[in-house]
């Protein structure tokens, strides 16, 4: 069997030129970070040097820091500070329901999450934390974690909303949850509740396009989900906005109340609104989560 | 039905706009459509209920717009008309005598008369109206019959260039018949004799209606000659506000070619009816004018044709006696001075220096011997149509000229000594003239008592002196003789031009034989009895629109009936040539009046213009159109999906038209990127498609044989195209297609300014020979005629086109005529020493025209056969052959000009660099 082979090519490199670009701009963002003040705060903290000491049997060559050892007759072998790296997971919702964009020139919520997601990732990883996502990839440190992060990232479900998988989120860890927590929120509220029990803290991240908050239409419509499978018409589009922003801030102030009950911490991002004030923020809230 | 001046073709379908307020109730309860949209927050809106069932009403001015536009559907269907012509319903419904003055007066407005015509035999065509048309101009007795019949004629029914005589008019009364019918006049707006008494005969069998154009008529007096200056009067019919009028002279330029020479702007001043004004012409001018008008009006009456009343000859006055000064009686020369200074311009001066200017007539007085060299020169002038007048005198009787011999300019040979009867040394009485012979120029003219000759010089009498003689004396002894030399004559009067020898000169005979002898022209038009015997043939006549046409074989005219005569059917006006003049006769005599029509008060008279029919229909659907249009851009914005991006979109989609840019730039392009042969469109589907096939076969043969490698051939639109890009435009002549307009025409002179070439091809094998009645030629003319093109020859054997790549002689197509016609080459081409071609044009001849249809020869189909036959067997295949070859040099010569004239300085070059 022949496949033609310029669209499958074509698809490739479609696919292929996905990853760069999103890993490019989240490097950029990162790199935007670190410049600043909380940066240099960690950096070289991988590289800190603890002690040297003398050879141990068991102990491999390889371990063997000849420098040291040439100054003196024993040989010593170099140890650095041990780290407690932590695990960081993420959960970055890929459902359909992100993939909308109320405006050409704004981008689309599940774009604006995943570079959030990464470009956490990319900071975490400098900083010398693993970094992985739930159900899918294991915490991991390294610049092929990252790729593989981005890989993993931009891949896409059917399902109308997304839930929060907890799979592989191990106790007393870090998460962070990026989501328009638009569908059932009590997915949410369980996934919260166990990783409180399990010791595990992190961020909740909401991410909402602006059409989403102002709810700008007017006449008869028939308003219907991403994947379509939720239809909702109504005759007076204008008449329905006072009680729909209502249930939306209900929505938010859950959010809030079982973050706060969970010792999460919650964040609300717009497409509209840059994505470097949304970095700094998560970076502080994973600070202060970090327990510093 | 009509609601004010709108008729409805369909009434009925008004009905429905009852329909429209049901509508509005419809339109009012269907809610508008549901819009469908994606949003994520859905999840949010599940389960929350619409505080109001009703849906959104559709906004009122909303409802109104869609009203509208379906009120203008219907009102637009119901087929609405502005002024519809119905107004048949009232009348009657026998037959109908449409009468036309058809004169030349009726000329200027033809084309209007002819569509209201037209209108109206439609009209009595639906009614069922048997019809009669009858020109008053040319009568015939009526003939009823179907209108669609008549319709089918009229394009040949045209104005004729007199007005009704009375006596036409009777015939016309005489021949109406008993029946009834009602009667439409189409006046031509002048008052003609006989007119009331028709006008009855007509009112006594039905109602009559006058059609009479509001349009002044302006018409225009034959040009005099008064003082040296020509004064041209016009006339107008109704007087009126002052009006400003500008006379033009035609003629030939000195190439030949018709030109306006001059123009005098005349003004009528308020209520006067004629006015007049000079026009100062040099005599070389002067006599070149051959018509005046009046500029913009196309009628007979509206020119006057000029003859040679206008013209002043020429006269050269030699005299062999210049010693006794202070003699002026006794001058040879003084009595034809007096004779011929009123009608003649008079030269003065040595033979020699005379002849180079070419005068009408040379007299010569008494001059007996010429040098060998004057005698050769005038003899040459004689022979090229000259007329020499010699008259006797003391030295010529004194002298040995034409004793023995006949002399060359003498018409006889004369005795030695002549003669002197009367005299106080001599017996007899002086003699008198005896009448004219019949075939004597001077046939006619009477002769008065008093004159009488005393002194002559004799003819010897030879065999041919009977026919020479043409005014004898009363003892039959010849006073004048003539001899033909060449096309001109050698005239002797054999008395002196003083009152020396005879009387003649004293008498009023004296000056009408050398008018007669067309030594001097008379400035009035000739009397009848001037003419009597005489036959006249037309040449040149006018037609109603005042256009020359050739004579054909009209009757000649006596000639004093060419003088005395009114225009008219026996009697058209134009040139009419006689014996050594020609004489013009126009519409307008010298002395006439206009008068405008006078209709009885009873009569209805009204203009040509009725208003049009205008249909609404189209109009309305329009609006209708643009209101939906606008009823889409208010749905948009009242359900949010009209963005000022989307809506400015629409709105230009809407404004724009369909772009011609873009093809017209695709055109360019394509005719840039190679050399592409072009041809004109004619607009009949199979020539266009004849010429393009035979562009495609030159185009393959260039491409075999030349490096000229052209892509496929274009038609072109003179009106939208560009010409600029094609080098070659190949113009095939139809007779019925369109003229270009006037931008195209400026459009094709820029063209042929800057270097394009156009081959005209008539296609019909020159039949008729070239330019003349073969209905290609005619339009070829007629589309030619507002070209800037240069005077043309019959290509000439050493034309540059005949060597540019193949060397050719003959230049067939499908046919075989000689005749290809370029620019001439200019006068001063010389044939260079050792070249066997002139240096002729420095440039590509911007025309070419011929009618061998080369595109026929040329053409092949899609699979490169050829597409017709030429000629038979081999010998047409060798046709075809040098058909290509024809093409393949003419494609040559365009896109290399001069280059191979240049070949004629290759021995001067090779010569400078020392070879």
């Amino acid at each position: 069997m022949t496949l033609p082979i310029a669209p499958l090519r074509s698809r490739a490199e479609a696919e292929a030129a996905r990853l760069p670009p999103l890993l490019a701009r989240a490097e950029h963002l990162a790199g935007a970070v670190l410049l600043g003040e909380h940066g240099r705060r960690r950096s070289g903290l991988g590289d800190d040097f603890w002690q040297y000491r003398p050879v141990q049997p068991g102990d491999s060559r390889r371990h063997i820091d000849w420098r040291r050892s040439a100054r003196s007759d024993m040989q010593y072998v170099r140890q650095r500070e041990w780290q407690i790296a932590q695990s960081v997971m993420l959960w970055v919702d890929n459902s359909a329901s992100m993939n909308f964009s109320s405006d050409d020139n704004l981008p689309q919520k599940s774009d604006r999450a995943r570079l959030l997601a990464l470009a956490v990732a990319v900071l975490l990883n400098r900083a010398g934390e693993r970094v992985g996502i739930t159900g899918t990839l294991p915490p991991r440190r390294g610049n092929a974690q990252i790729t593989r992060l981005a890989e993993v990232l931009v891949r896409e479900s059917d399902a109308d909303y997304g839930s929060p998988d907890m799979r592989g989120m191990q106790s007393h860890g870090r998460a962070l949850f990026v989501s328009d927590f638009m569908g059932n929120v009590d997915p949410v509220r369980t996934a919260l509740t166990s990783s409180a029990d399990r010791g595990v803290q992190g961020v909740l991240m909401q991410v909402l396009d602006p059409a989403e908050e102002a709810f700008p239409y007017r006449g008869r419509t028939i308003f219907e989900s991403v994947a379509g499978t939720l239809a909702h018409e109504t005759l007076k589009a204008n008449a329905l906005r006072d009680r729909y922003l209502e249930r939306l801030a209900e929505r938010k102030a859950e959010l809030r109340a079982i973050c706060a009950a969970t010792g999460w911490q919650y964040g609300l991002h717009h497409t509209s609104d840059s994505p470097q004030s949304a970095l700094l923020w998560l970076y502080r809230a994973f600070d202060r989560s970090m327990g510093r | 039905m009509m609601i004010g001046p709108i008729g409805f073709a369909t009434p009925w379908l008004l009905a429905a706009l009852a329909a429209l307020p049901i509508l509005w109730i419809i339109l009012r309860a269907v809610p508008p459509a549901p819009l469908r949209r994606r949003f994520p927050g859905v999840a949010l809106l599940l389960g929350l209920k619409d505080d109001d069932s009703v849906t959104d009403r559709t906004p009122w001015w909303l409802l109104l717009l869609r009203m509208l536009a379906v009120a203008a559907v219907i009102i637009g269907l119901a087929g609405p008309v502005l002024n519809p012509q119905d107004d048949g319903a009232e009348a009657s419904r026998g037959p109908l005598l449409i009468l036309l003055d058809a004169s030349w007066a009726s000329a200027r407005d033809w084309p209007t008369q002819r569509d209201l015509l037209d209108g109206m035999l439609a009209e009595a065509g639906r009614q069922g109206r048997p019809v009669a048309l009858l020109r008053l101009s040319e009568p015939e007795e009526p003939v009823f019959q179907s209108a669609e019949a008549w319709r089918s004629r009229l394009s040949g029914v045209a104005p004729r260039p007199w007005a009704a005589t009375p006596g036409m008019m009777a015939r016309v009364a005489a021949t109406l018949g008993s029946d009834d019918f009602e009667t439409r006049w189409f006046s031509d707006g002048l008052s003609h004799l006989g007119r009331e008494q028709l006008l009855s005969a007509l009112e006594a069998r039905g109602p009559v209606s006058v059609y009479q154009s509001p349009r002044p008529v302006l018409a225009m007096a034959p040009v005099e000659l008064v003082d040296g200056a020509l004064r041209v009067t016009a006339h107008r019919v109704q007087p009126g506000a002052s009006r400003d009028i500008t006379i033009e002279a035609h003629g030939r330029d000195p190439a030949g070619v018709q030109r306006l020479l001059a123009t005098l702007p005349l003004s009528f001043d308020t209520d006067a009816r004629q006015t007049s004004g000079d026009l100062s012409l040099p005599a070389e001018l002067r006599a070149r004018v051959s018509r005046f008008e009046i500029a913009g009006q196309s009628h007979a009456g509206a020119i006057t044709l000029t003859d040679d009343s206008l013209k002043r000859r020429e006269v050269a006055l030699i005299a062999g006696r210049d010693d006794r000064e202070g003699l002026e009686l006794l001058s040879p020369l003084h009595y034809l001075e007096q004779a011929l200074i009123p009608t003649a311009d008079l030269l003065d001066g040595a033979l020699m220096d005379i002849l180079p200017a070419n005068p009408d007539v040379i007299v010569l007085a008494d001059v007996a011997t010429l040098s060998g060299g004057e005698q050769t020169a005038l003899l040459d002038w004689t022979a090229k149509g000259g007329m020499l007048l010699r008259f006797a005198g003391p030295r010529l009787a004194a002298s040995d000229v034409s004793r023995t011999d006949e002399a060359p300019l003498m018409p006889v040979r004369l005795r030695v000594g002549g003669r002197m009867v009367g005299g106080a040394m001599s017996w007899g009485e002086p003699k008198a003239l005896a009448p004219f012979a019949e075939d004597s120029p001077f046939h006619g003219l009477a002769i008065p008592d008093d004159v009488t000759v005393s002194a002559q010089v004799m003819a010897q009498p030879d065999p041919t002196l009977a026919d020479r003689v043409i005014a004898q004396l009363s003892d039959g002894t010849p006073l004048v003789t003539r001899k033909r030399v060449g096309d001109g004559q050698v005239v002797l009067f054999h008395v002196t031009a003083n009152a020396e020898w005879s009387s003649l000169p004293l008498s009023g005979l004296f000056v009408q034989m050398l008018e007669r002898l067309a030594v001097s022209s008379a400035v009035a038009q000739p009397k009848a009895q001037d003419l009597a015997g005489t036959t006249w043939q037309p040449v040149r006549v006018l037609d109603g629109f005042g256009k020359l046409i050739d004579a054909g074989n009209l009757p000649g005219v006596a000639g004093d009936r060419l003088v005395s005569d009114d225009i008219g059917p026996d009697l058209h006006p134009g040139l009419y040539d006689g014996p050594d003049r020609r004489i013009a006769r126009n519409v307008l005599g010298p002395d006439a009046v206009l008068e405008p029509a006078a209709w009885p008060a009873r009569i209805p008279v009204t203009g040509l213009t009725r208003p049009a029919e205008a249909p609404l229909g189209g109009w309305l659907l329009a609006l209708a159109l643009v209101l939906l249009m606008g009823d889409i851009l208010a749905s948009l914005a009242l359900s949010g999906r009209l963005l000022p991006a989307r809506a400015a979109l629409i709105i230009l989609t809407a404004l724009m038209l369909p772009d011609p840019g873009q093809a017209q730039d695709d055109k360019a392009i394509l005719a840039t990127s190679e050399v592409v042969l072009a041809h004109v469109l004619t607009g009949n589907a199979q020539i266009d498609n004849t010429v393009r096939s035979g562009l495609a076969g030159l185009g393959r043969t260039l491409f075999f044989r030349t490096s000229v490698e052209p892509a496929e051939p274009i038609g072109i639109d003179l009106e939208t195209d560009e010409l600029a890009f094609y080098p070659l435009l190949y113009w095939p002549i139809t007779p019925d297609q369109p003229t270009p307009s006037a931008e195209a025409y400026a459009k094709l002179n820029a063209y042929l300014r800057t270097g394009g070439m156009i081959l005209f091809d008539t296609r019909d094998a020159d039949i008729a020979g070239f330019g003349a009645a073969s209905p290609n030629g005619a339009k070829l003319q007629r589309l030619a005629a507002p070209l800037d093109i240069p005077p043309l020859e019959p290509l000439p054997e050493d034309h540059v086109l005949t060597r540019t790549f193949y060397l050719l002689q003959d230049f067939p197509g499908r046919h075989t005529g000689r005749r290809v016609w370029v620019e001439a080459a200019p006068p001063d081409a010389e044939k260079i020493e050792g070249m066997p071609f002139r240096n002729l044009n420095d440039g590509v001849t911007p025309v070419v025209i011929g009618g061998n249809d080369w595109a026929s020869a040329w053409a092949i189909d899609s699979s490169g056969n050829p597409m017709f036959p030429v000629g038979r067997g081999y010998a047409g295949e060798r046709q075809r052959e040098l058909a290509y070859r024809f093409g393949v040099n003419l494609v040559m010569h365009v896109l290399t000009g001069n280059y191979k004239s240049d070949q004629v300085h290759v021995p001067a070059l090779l010569d400078r660099l020392g070879q």
